[in-house]
């Protein structure tokens, strides 16, 4: 009874079995069947978490948020759904009609292929794929394609405009993205996201809290999320390369945005936060599901928060911070951990030790940093204005006004 | 298992396809992808026969070969903008002279 | 055996009519996206022939590097569409006939001159993954490990130094 999952799974197969299928096409009906699930409670997410951004979003700027549909507005996503749905498709004259159609299909296609290799739980993953850190960036290229795709062929100065910013915003954060997963390959000697998981002993964000916040910042970026949401800011280039999109078509974009983030936010489990790993996790793996969701949601819910309180940063800024700054920490950070685990590994060194002595490190790097910016830094001069009380009356309008 | 034959023979059609496209196509950006079809074809047959040598060398010389690729994509692109600046052309037939 | 025939022959005609259609295909950004295709079906025979670091590196590196910066080229340029050129009139059918005699060579080399193609050998185990490729890259190859990186921060600087706009004296 603590493995519901696989007990469902191993009914299916004895079902199929019995009715005189092969092992092998039992095997790919399974796998099918398994792929068919995921997808359907990754979108079935998607429609709770629109609701969740929108009441967070709500708490956060002081009102009240959707509250008319169904109790606490927990029907407003469905109605939103159908309305999509409704809608009429339209394509831009001159659009590229093959490609412009392809391109939402890979959006969230590119998002959903990242779920084959995270372990839910201990008994629950899609495959122990032995390059999954690699797979993971791999797959990461297919979005990066649809969005060249939708603005390429949308014939739309905007969502050309939208693709540009995308590629280079894209293509810039990918290198601290990949930089600062290789410390959890570091700790776990492995690649396979199963075998990290199970080498996190202390969570990694404790052996390396620097590594997991280059990581979320440089997610964000890739799932083009407030401050980083260049590519669709709506006061420059209108809604960048999805422009021309309606319907269901926008909608992909819409639903696979969503998805991103809650992947990222799976990422941030599986990676820093112990994955399924818990109090009885092993024991009765559907207790680990649940933990696994519960961090999940906890870095979807810092990307969020993230996107509703700082403003939007402009291109130059942007292409700054990640070549001047994130870039070069991550380098840093990735050589220094990597001679101090040489280090710790030739000494022997218990694991408590090495867990300290890299979480010091940790914290070492980030103080030098905030000297080092400190120092380089040219703070803008501030004009200093003198005081004028706002709310008293100038002082001339004594004189000028009218006696009675 | 397939026989390695048979991603040899791939291997070679791939190449060819590459060659005739380095020969037909007229512009600068196709014929550097065709290029990359080259170099693909090549390491496919690394890979072939590291499986069927059993070593793992080949893997590695198609590793060096995609850091060439990703250097000379790097280079023969800036190149390909610094040619349209002047020219506002890529079209190999036009650049016959040598000053620009 | 014959699901991977047929997996294998599916893949193999994919393979060949991407890269028949970056041939052929008049739009600089169908002939890149055939090309996408094309390295895809190629890390998928990766995969089948134990590579698997290989063939993640390849999509990451060629469909996820590589060919954006090619397509960013086309959309910098807006080269996608080009007129007609002069070409002349018999480099078409030279090509061919060398093409022809390119893959007649490939077919004598392989068939008549070499010794029998070996049957392929069991793998042993992790064969193809990260750590396998680290070892024999860092023992065996560490020298031209070492000149591969040279190499990319040479091609980074030549890049840049290309693309760079020449101040000239009107400029400034």
């Amino acid at each position: 009874m603590s493995d519901p999952i696989n007990l469902i799974a191993n009914w299916l197969q004895g079902l199929l079995l019995g009715l005189g299928l092969s092992v092998g096409l039992t095997k790919i009906i399974l796998s099918f069947v398994g792929a068919v699930v995921v997808a359907t409670i990754g979108m079935l997410t998607v429609i709770f978490l629109i609701w969740l951004e929108r009441k967070i979003a709500g708490r956060i700027q002081d009102r009240l948020g959707p509250n008319r549909a169904g109790p606490y507005g927990l029907l407003q996503p469905f109605a939103d759904v159908i309305k999509i749905l409704t809608k009429e498709y339209t394509t831009p004259d001159g659009a590229d009609v093959v490609v412009y159609n392809i391109a939402p299909i890979m959006a969230v296609a590119s998002v959903l292929l990242i779920w084959a290799v995270i372990p839910f739980a201990s008994t629950v993953v899609g495959t122990n794929l032995n390059v999954g850190v690699l797979y993971i960036m791999a797959v990461g290229a297919f979005g990066l394609l649809s969005i060249l795709m939708a603005g390429l062929s949308s014939n739309n100065k905007f969502a050309l405009l939208g693709a540009f910013r995308s590629v280079a915003q894209l293509i810039s954060y990918e290198i601290p993205m990949v930089v600062s997963l290789l410390m959890p390959v570091i700790f776990a000697r492995s690649m396979g996201l199963v075998d990290i998981v199970e080498a996190q002993m202390p969570w990694f964000i404790i052996l390396s809290p620097l590594a997991a916040l280059i990581f979320i910042i440089a997610s964000m970026a890739e799932v083009n999320r407030a401050p980083f949401d260049l590519m669709e800011a709506e006061s420059e280039i209108v809604a960048g390369f999805h422009i021309e999109y309606s319907g269901m078509k926008f909608g992909m974009f819409y639903v696979g945005e969503f998805l991103h983030v809650f992947t990222v936010g799976a990422l941030v489990a599986t990676l820093f936060l112990g994955g399924w790993r818990g109090p009885w996790a092993e024991q009765y793996p559907i207790l680990g599901l649940i933990y696994f969701y519960i961090k999940t949601f906890v870095g979807y819910f810092i990307v969020a928060w993230v996107r509703l309180t700082v403003p939007r940063i402009r291109i130059d800024q942007m292409l700054d911070f990640n070549w001047k700054f994130l870039t070069p920490l991550s380098l840093v950070l990735l050589i220094i951990t990597a001679v101090l685990d040489r280090v710790l590994v030739l000494v022997n060194s218990e694991r408590w030790v090495y867990s300290l002595v890299m979480f010091l490190a940790n914290i070492l790097i980030i103080w030098a940093t905030v000297e080092v910016l400190k120092k380089t830094t040219s703070k803008p001069k501030r004009k200093e204005f003198p005081m004028r009380p706002v709310a008293m009356a100038p002082e001339t309008s004594t004189s000028t006004e009218p006696s009675s | 298992m397939i026989p390695t034959t048979y991603y040899i023979v791939l291997s070679a059609l791939l190449f060819t396809i590459g060659a005739l496209g380095v020969l037909i196509r007229r512009n600068a950006i196709i014929i550097f992808m065709a290029i990359e079809l080259m170099l693909n074809a090549a390491n496919l047959a690394f890979v072939a026969f590291t499986r069927m040598y059993g070593i793992i060398d080949g893997q590695v010389f198609v590793f060096f070969v995609m850091t060439v690729a990703a250097a000379e994509v790097a280079v023969g692109l800036a190149l390909i903008v610094a040619i349209f600046r002047t020219k506002h052309n890529i079209d190999i037939d036009q650049l016959n002279n040598l000053k620009g | 055996m014959t699901t991977e025939l047929i997996l294998f022959f599916s893949l193999a005609l994919i393979a060949i009519i991407t890269g028949l259609g970056l041939l052929i295909s008049k739009n600089a950004i169908y002939a890149a996206l055939y090309l996408v295709l094309n390295f895809f079906t190629i890390a998928i025979f990766y995969l089948l022939l134990g590579g698997a670091f290989i063939a993640m590196a390849q999509v990451s590196v060629y469909a996820g590097a590589i060919m954006v910066l090619f397509l960013f080229v086309i959309m910098i340029l807006g080269a996608e569409k080009l007129g007609k050129s002069n070409t002349v009139a018999w480099q078409r059918p030279v090509a061919i006939i060398l093409s022809i005699i390119l893959l007649i060579e490939a077919g004598y080399v392989l068939f008549w001159r070499t010794a029998p193609v070996q049957a392929a050998q069991t793998l042993p185990d992790g064969f193809g993954g990260p750590a396998s490729i680290g070892n024999v890259l860092l023992n065996n190859y560490l020298l031209p490990f070492e000149i591969t990186s040279v190499l990319l921060l040479v091609a980074m600087i030549g890049a840049i130094v290309l693309t760079h706009k020449q101040k000239t004296d009107k400029e400034v």
